[in-house]
C-alpha cells in the first residue's frame, strides 16, 4: 500500500506523527546535504556560464575562406 | 597526546591519535595537524617569493625607475601571478579546508596518506610551473591566453597542481562523511565548516573548468592539437581563473567569522542567514567570470548581462550579507562583553593591538570599499567599457585578493601558529604593526592602479611611454604620477609582507613552546568554544553596524553613479 506523504494512519503512534511533523524545512535539508549542494554548485555555472557561452560561440558564422 | 579507537574499525588502523588543544578546546587529529602545518609553511614560502617578484613588477611600472627590461618584466609578472595568486593562496586554503573540516568537526581526516599524495602533486606541480616560467620561454602571464604558447611543462605543472587540489576537495567531503558517521557533531555543521564546504564546491567547478581548457592546451603545446579557438579558450579559462578568486573570497569570509569567534566568542548574527548567503555564493559567484568577456564580440548581451548584472548581483548580495553579519557579530559580542558605551564604544574598545583582529577589520573594510564596489563596476556591461583591460582590473583584484584575502590569511596565521605549532608569536610589536603596514601598502597599490586604469593605462604594457613604437600615445602626467605612487605603495606593502614572513618563520622556529599553563594565563583564543557550535547571536540591536553599513551603501551608490556620469561624458547623447 502506498501511503501519502504527510498522511497519518489511524493506528500510527502519536509520537511518530509528531516526529514526521517536525521534519526540518526544505532549506535546512538542502543546506545540510553537502552532495546536493555540490551538484547544484557545479551544474548551475556549468549550464549558465560554460554551456550557454560555448553555444553562443558555436553560433558565430565562419568567415568565407 | 591521546589515542582513541575509531568506532566500527578493528586493529591498529582503528587507532588514531588526537590531542585536545588547550587554547581552543578543539579535538585535533594528529595527522591533520601535520598536514596543516606543512601546507601553511609551503604557502608562506610562496608568498615570500611571489611578493618580492611583485615588487619588481611595480618598480618597472614606475616609469622613473623602470627596473626590468621587457622580456624579464613579462617573465617576472608571470611568476608573480602564479606564486601568489595560485600557490600561496591555494596551499593556505588546503590548510583551511583541513582546519574547517577535521579540526572544527573534531573528526579524523579522511585518507591522510592520500592527502600527502595531494600535497606532493601540488608541490611538484607548483615547482614545475615555476621552473618553466623562470626558464624564460613561458612568459604567458597568469591568463596564458592562446595563441601565446608556453612550454609543455608549464601546463603539466598547472595540471598536477590542480589534480592535487581536487584530491584535497574530495578529502574535505570524505571528512564530512566520516564526521557524520562517527557522530562527532549533531545537527547541522558549524558555519566555518559550511563556509569551507562552499569553498570546496566552487573549487571543484574551478578545477573542472581548468581541466577542460588546460588539457587541450597542453596537447596543443606539444603539437597534437593544431588550433585552439581563442574566444572559447578565454571563456573556459575564466571559468577557472575567476572562480578560483571566488574561492578566495569565500575562504576569507570564513576567516573573518573564525577570527571573530576565536577572539571574541562572536557568533554570526543569524546562522541561517549567513548559510543562505553562502548558498548564494554556491549558486551564483562563479558566474562573475563573465565580466572578463564583456567586450568580446560574438557573445550576446543576454549572456553577458544575465551572468553579470543579474546573477552576479545575487552573489554580491551574499557578500553584503556577510559584510553586515561580521561587524554585526563583533558588535553583538563586544556589547555582550560589556563594551556598551555609545554607538561606537564597542569598536573603540575592540582589540586593535591584536594583529589577528586588526587584519580582520582592515581586510573587511578594504575588501568591501575597494574590492567589492570596484567589482560591481567591472561587472556592469555598460560602465565596464570605461576600464576594461586597463590597470583598473589589477587594481580591483589587488583590493580583493591582497587587501582582502591575503590580509585575512595573514591575520588568522597569528592564531594558527599557537594552535597548531604550539608556539608563541615572537616579535609581538612587529606582529602588531604588520597588518597596518601591509594594509596601507596594498590600499595604495589598489587605489593607484585603479586610478591609472581610469586614465586608460593598459593593464599589461611594459612601457607606457611607448618608446620606439610606430604608433605612440601620450598618457596624461597624472597617470605617470599614479604609477610612481603605486611603486611607493608596493615598497610599503613589501615591508609589511616581509614583517609577516619574518614573524611567521621566527615564531615557528624560535617561538616559546606554549604549555597548558600559558593557555590559562595568556589565552590566545578565549572565544573558541563557539567556533565548533551551530547558532547565531539572533539580535539586530546593532546601531554601530547599521551606521557603518549605511556609510558603505552611500559610498557604493555614489561611486556607481559617478561611473555612469563618466560614461555619459564619453558618449554625449544629444
Amino acid at each position: 500500500m502506498v501511503e501519502r506523504i504527510g498522511a497519518v494512519s489511524q493506528d500510527e503512534p502519536a509520537a511518530g506523527a509528531a516526529e514526521r511533523d517536525e521534519r526540518p524545512p526544505f532549506m535546512q535539508r538542502l543546506l545540510d546535504n553537502p552532495f546536493l549542494l555540490l551538484f547544484i554548485g557545479v551544474t548551475v555555472p556549468t549550464v549558465l556560464y560554460l554551456i550557454w557561452g560555448i553555444l553562443e560561440i558555436a553560433q558565430i558564422p565562419l568567415s568565407p575562406s | 597526546m591521546a589515542t582513541i579507537a575509531i568506532p566500527g574499525q578493528i586493529g591498529e588502523a582503528a587507532e588514531e591519535r588526537f590531542r585536545t588543544c588547550p587554547d581552543t578546546g578543539l579535538h585535533v587529529h594528529a595527522k591533520a595537524e601535520t598536514l596543516i602545518r606543512v601546507n601553511l609553511i609551503t604557502a608562506v614560502t610562496f608568498l615570500g617569493i611571489g611578493g618580492l617578484l611583485g615588487l619588481l613588477v611595480a618598480l618597472t611600472r614606475w616609469q622613473a625607475v623602470h627596473l626590468l627590461p621587457a622580456e624579464m618584466f613579462y617573465m617576472v609578472l608571470t611568476a608573480h601571478g602564479a606564486a601568489v595568486l595560485l600557490f600561496w593562496i591555494m596551499f593556505f586554503e588546503v590548510a583551511l579546508f583541513y582546519f574547517t573540516s577535521a579540526v572544527v568537526l573534531r573528526s579524523r581526516l579522511a585518507t591522510p596518506n592520500i592527502a600527502w599524495l595531494a600535497y606532493a602533486l601540488m608541490l611538484i606541480g607548483a615547482l614545475t610551473a615555476t621552473v618553466a616560467v623562470l626558464q624564460g620561454r613561458s612568459s604567458v602571464m597568469f591568463t596564458s591566453y592562446v595563441p601565446l604558447q608556453a612550454e609543455p611543462h608549464f601546463y603539466i605543472g598547472l595540471i598536477l597542481f590542480a589534480v592535487g587540489m581536487l584530491i584535497t576537495c574530495f578529502i574535505f567531503l570524505g571528512t564530512l562523511v566520516i564526521a557524520k558517521d562517527e557522530g562527532t557533531y549533531e545537527g547541522s555543521v558549524p558555519l566555518a565548516t559550511f563556509g569551507g564546504l562552499t569553498g570546496v564546491i566552487i573549487m571543484i567547478f574551478t578545477l573542472a573548468s581548468g581541466a577542460i581548457i588546460l588539457i587541450p592546451t597542453l596537447l596543443w603545446s606539444v603539437g597534437i592539437i593544431g588550433h585552439i579557438d581563442p574566444l572559447t579558450y578565454k571563456l573556459v579559462w575564466w571559468g577557472m581563473g575567476h572562480s578560483s578568486q571566488q574561492v578566495n573570497v569565500t575562504m576569507h569570509v570564513v576567516v573573518w567569522y573564525t577570527i571573530a569567534a576565536l577572539l571574541l566568542g562572536a557568533r554570526p548574527l543569524s546562522e541561517k542567514v549567513s548559510r543562505s548567503a553562502f548558498l548564494l555564493y554556491i549558486l551564483f559567484l562563479q558566474l562573475a567570470s563573465a565580466h572578463h568577456l564583456l567586450v568580446e564580440p560574438g557573445i550576446s548581451s543576454t549572456w553577458k548581462i544575465f551572468n553579470t548584472s543579474y546573477a552576479m548581483y545575487l552573489a554580491v548580495l551574499g557578500s553584503m550579507i556577510h559584510g553586515m553579519s561580521v561587524p554585526g557579530a563583533i558588535e553583538a559580542a563586544q556589547r555582550r562583553l560589556g563594551h556598551t558605551k555609545g554607538i561606537f564604544g564597542w569598536l573603540r574598545e575592540a582589540p586593535w593591538g591584536n594583529p589577528a583582529f586588526a587584519a580582520l577589520m582592515l581586510s573587511l573594510v578594504m575588501f568591501g570599499f575597494l574590492g567589492g564596489i570596484s567589482g560591481v563596476i567591472l561587472g556592469t556591461e555598460q560602465i565596464n567599457i570605461l576600464m576594461h583591460n586597463t590597470l583598473y582590473v589589477p587594481g580591483h583584484f589587488h583590493a580583493t585578493v591582497v587587501s582582502g584575502t591575503t590580509l585575512a590569511f595573514m591575520g588568522v596565521t597569528y592564531l594558527l601558529i599557537p594552535i597548531f605549532f604550539r608556539r608563541d608569536i615572537v616579535f609581538p610589536k612587529i606582529a602588531q604593526w604588520q597588518p597596518y603596514v601591509f594594509a596601507i601598502g596594498t590600499a595604495g597599490i589598489a587605489l593607484f592602479m585603479m586610478g591609472a586604469g581610469t586614465l586608460g593605462v593598459s593593464r599589461r604594457h611594459w612601457d607606457i611611454t611607448f618608446t620606439d613604437a610606430l604608433i605612440t600615445f601620450d598618457y596624461p602626467a597624472t597617470a605617470f604620477f599614479m604609477l610612481g605612487l603605486n611603486g611607493l605603495s608596493a615598497i610599503i606593502a613589501t615591508v609589511g609582507g616581509a614583517m609577516y614572513v619574518i614573524v611567521v618563520v621566527a615564531s615557528i622556529v624560535w617561538g616559546k613552546r606554549r604549555t597548558e599553563e600559558d593557555a590559562k594565563t595568556n589565552p590566545i583564543a578565549p572565544g573558541a568554544a563557539v567556533l565548533a557550535q551551530y547558532g547565531g547571536e539572533d539580535t539586530f540591536k546593532l546601531p554601530g553596524t547599521i551606521v557603518l553599513v549605511s556609510v558603505f551603501f552611500i559610498a557604493f551608490a555614489l561611486y556607481y553613479f559617478i561611473n555612469w556620469r563618466f560614461l555619459a561624458g564619453i558618449w554625449p547623447m544629444s
